[in-house]
């Protein structure tokens, strides 16, 4: 897209000396810039909780039987040594499900939405801020009581004589109800849920109306650089998902706490309904975890290729057509509760088809890339990377997708292969590659190049040796969410295991690599990457002034 | 709102837009409580079984094995079985089968029992007449009781080519404690 934009406003004007400071600027922020540093921050903090979670998973699965949960029992909970095998056992499903609530919800979407959605929609469409600045504020402050309160569920009393929700992220009934958990962990899990629902769902309310109402003259939607797009399309999911999870979940709440039987199959109610009212959520949330994923990679390639991006509004509609059909899809999470085969097929098809939106996502950013001057920095080979680990993720869901095939692998290891190709490699690599295309731009310093590729080395040989053995134990029939297995699958629980540690080394380099940058404090330019970056952050300062756009830009 | 500026007036309006439609889907997670029992009960999806008034008129000469299946929860102190585990039955044709419970605790338990056939795509031929099922039961401490089911499958079974390699047919019955009915209103299906 060829723009011209009006000269930008130099702040000499007296509104500057009103800038708050200290821990009023952050706690009282009404700024889309602090609150969105904030939100990154806390992603930083959640992802490294998750992480420490999956690798000590990692580190008992390293050899059949029980190496150090039962220990931890011990130490964490006071079990008794008899007491302690069984409260080792749940212990590990307890970390099974805090690593994906945390992954989910306290990670990917505090970076990708409210992190980088909250620092660049406002400045790529020429906006002064976000629509509802105090909304924002409360948006993000309500995820602190949200992680806190899964932390403690952690804690407090679980299933009769342990600890803690070990029902992994899906909280299905009967198992999270009070048969299979009594005590409060997953009251005080739902609990954390509502809040940080109501956190995104206030988020999303905030960028529609920002994206819609705030774009400066001239931006039309079909001009926005895809990054807003993607945002857009998954502010739409989140606006129809999240609700029907909290739906769920207050069914579940009351089947727990006040008598109601919506889960209860004793009182004529159905444990299937809940899976149903999950996966309609859970699907598009797991879109919601990609989408923006597509957008950051997107701008990245474009301006790594020194090319528009190819095909810009086959690839802004093929996210709403992901963002249309991925709710019509949900079932195929459930193939096996008895759905009839016409329905399956159904399914099965509907799922197929988000092949193809997808495909064209896969193929414009190898035709943007075709050509072009491209240029490998480090925010261009995390998306590179980011496309090679999401394609296979993509590959293996295309597998899952059919019924036959998923009846033998359902609930094993080749889901888990699938979903974190897709997710933690594909999300978190779009994470990374924004996190250093950005990095110039929110603090105003260059990262260390060295430090980025090394740790983008390190990260990617690290998630393939973690991940791509999973699938030939999902193969192999291992099924998930068990802290022990049979010593036949030994071998490449091993590698994955040895992979994790490579990966944990990959996040010490990125955090050595952050710290390196703020020490050295080298000076970014306004716009480190030259001609590719187009959109208009790149013609503010780094980092931009406190208050932008008061004259609002003009997009030709 | 007159001070409202034009902007603002449009940010609310989107934004009141936008919480009508997470309101809206809420209550569509709550719609779905009783339109997914409606769905069950449509298409006998979950092995979801049939009411029916009476048999139809004539029955086919196709046979098909039905057997009985009997549970109670822990807390509810009966002692419950069927009284044949198998019928040969004829598709079509009216059926009684006998089920026996008798209260082994030291109290006086109500129960109602819930069921559902397997496989779950026979659930839409699976049609009962009259049931023990459709109400609640109170036995006193050592009483016992004789529970009859009427049923028939529906030789529609036969014309569903998912349905029709279909040998064998299990009905299950949960008995669960339930809160005494005063009203004696019978449970629907």
């Amino acid at each position: 897209m060829a723009m011209a934009y009006a000269a930008n406003e130099e702040h000499s004007h007296d509104d500057h000396s009103h800038d708050p400071t200290g821990w009023r600027r952050y706690v009282y922020s009404t700024n889309h810039k602090d609150i969105g540093t904030m939100y990154l921050w806390f992603a930083i903090f959640a992802g490294c909780l998750g992480g420490i979670l999956s690798v000590m998973m990692r580190l008992e699965l390293a050899q059949p039987g029980i190496q150090y949960f039962s220990g931890l029992a011990q130490i964490v909970y006071g079990a008794s040594a008899d007491a302690a095998v069984d409260q080792g056992r749940h212990m590990y499903n307890v970390f099974v499900t805090a690593h994906g609530l945390i992954m989910v919800f306290f990670m990917i979407m505090p970076a990708m939405i409210g992190g980088f959605g909250n620092w660049f929609v406002p400045l790529m469409i020429g906006a002064p801020d976000m629509a509802f600045p105090r909304m924002n504020n409360i948006s993000f402050w309500l995820l602190i009581p949200a992680i806190s309160l899964l932390v403690i569920s952690m804690f407090v009393g679980g299933p009769a004589g342990m600890h803690g929700a070990g029902t992994g992220w899906t909280i299905y009934a009967p198992l999270s109800s009070f048969t299979g958990h009594p005590g409060p962990a997953v009251d005080f899990a739902i609990l954390s849920l509502h809040i940080a629902g109501a956190s995104s769902i206030l988020g999303a309310i905030n960028f529609i109306t920002t994206i819609f109402n705030m774009r400066a003259p001239g931006m039309t939607l079909h001009k926005m650089p895809l990054f807003v797009w993607s945002v857009l399309v998954t502010v739409f999911l989140l606006l129809l998902s999240m609700p029907v999870l909290a739906g769920a979940i207050t069914m579940l709440l009351t089947d727990r706490n006040f008598g109601t039987s919506f889960f209860v199959a004793a009182k004529g109610g159905d444990p299937v309904l809940f899976q149903h009212l999950f996966w309609f959520f859970g699907h598009p949330e797991v879109y919601i975890l990609i989408l923006p994923g597509f957008g950051i990679v997107s701008q990245i390639v474009s301006t790594f290729s020194k090319k528009p991006v190819f095909g810009y509004l086959g690839m802004a509609y093929a996210m709403v057509a992901i963002g249309v059909v991925g709710f019509v899809v949900w079932a195929h999470h459930m193939y096996t509760v008895g759905l009839d085969v016409d329905t399956q097929a159904y399914f099965v098809a509907a799922t197929m088809i988000i092949a193809v939106p997808t495909g064209v996502k896969i193929f414009s950013w190898i035709a943007t890339m075709w050509g072009g001057s491209i240029e490998f920095r480090a925010p261009m080979i995390w998306a590179v990377g980011f496309i090679f680990l999401f394609t296979v993720g993509g590959v293996t869901g295309v597998v899952l997708s059919n019924a036959g095939v998923d009846r033998s692998l359902q609930d094993t290891y080749y889901v888990v292969a699938h979903f974190h190709y897709t997710m933690s490699l594909g999300a978190t690599f779009a994470i990374f590659a924004g996190w250093y295309y950005w990095f110039p731009k929110i603090f105003g310093y260059m990262y260390n190049e060295t430090i980025a590729k090394l740790h983008f080395w390190v990260t990617f040989i690290g998630v393939n040796l973690v991940f791509f053995p999973q699938h030939f134990l999902g193969l192999a029939g291992m099924p998930r969410r068990y802290i022990d297995y049979p010593a036949a699958f030994a071998g490449w629980n091993q590698v994955s295991t040895i992979g994790s540690l490579i990966s944990a080394g990959g996040v010490v380099i990125f955090l050595i690599g952050v710290v390196m940058a703020f020490v050295k404090k080298e000076k970014a330019p306004n716009n480190p990457w030259g001609v590719g970056a187009t959109t208009l952050e790149w013609t503010l300062t780094s980092p931009p002034p406190f208050h932008q756009f008061s004259t609002l830009p003009v997009i030709k | 709102m007159s001070q409202l500026s034009p902007t603002s007036r449009k940010n609310r309006r989107v934004a009141f837009l936008a919480t009508g439609v997470v309101i809206g889907m809420i209550g569509l997670s709550y719609a779905a409580v009783p339109f997914y029992k409606a769905f069950c009960k449509a298409t006998g999806f979950g092995g979801t079984t049939q009411r029916a008034e009476k048999a139809p008129d004539k029955a086919t000469d196709k046979f098909i094995s039905v057997r009985f299946d009997a549970n109670t929860s822990n807390d509810l102190g009966w002692e419950f079985h069927a009284r044949k585990t198998e019928m040969q039955v004829k598709i079509g044709e009216q059926t009684m089968a006998y089920y026996d419970a008798r209260n082994t605790s030291t109290r006086t338990v109500t129960g109602s029992a819930i069921f559902n056939v397997s496989p779950p795509s026979a659930g839409a031929y699976f049609n009962k007449i009259q049931c023990f099922c459709f109400t609640k039961h109170t036995l006193q401490p050592g009483q016992a009781a004789e529970f009859p089911v009427m049923f028939f499958v529906d030789p529609a079974l036969l014309d569903n080519p998912d349905a029709a390699g279909i040998k064998e047919i299990t009905l299950s019955y949960t008995f669960y404690p339930a809160v005494p009915d005063t009203t004696a209103a019978a449970q629907t299906n």
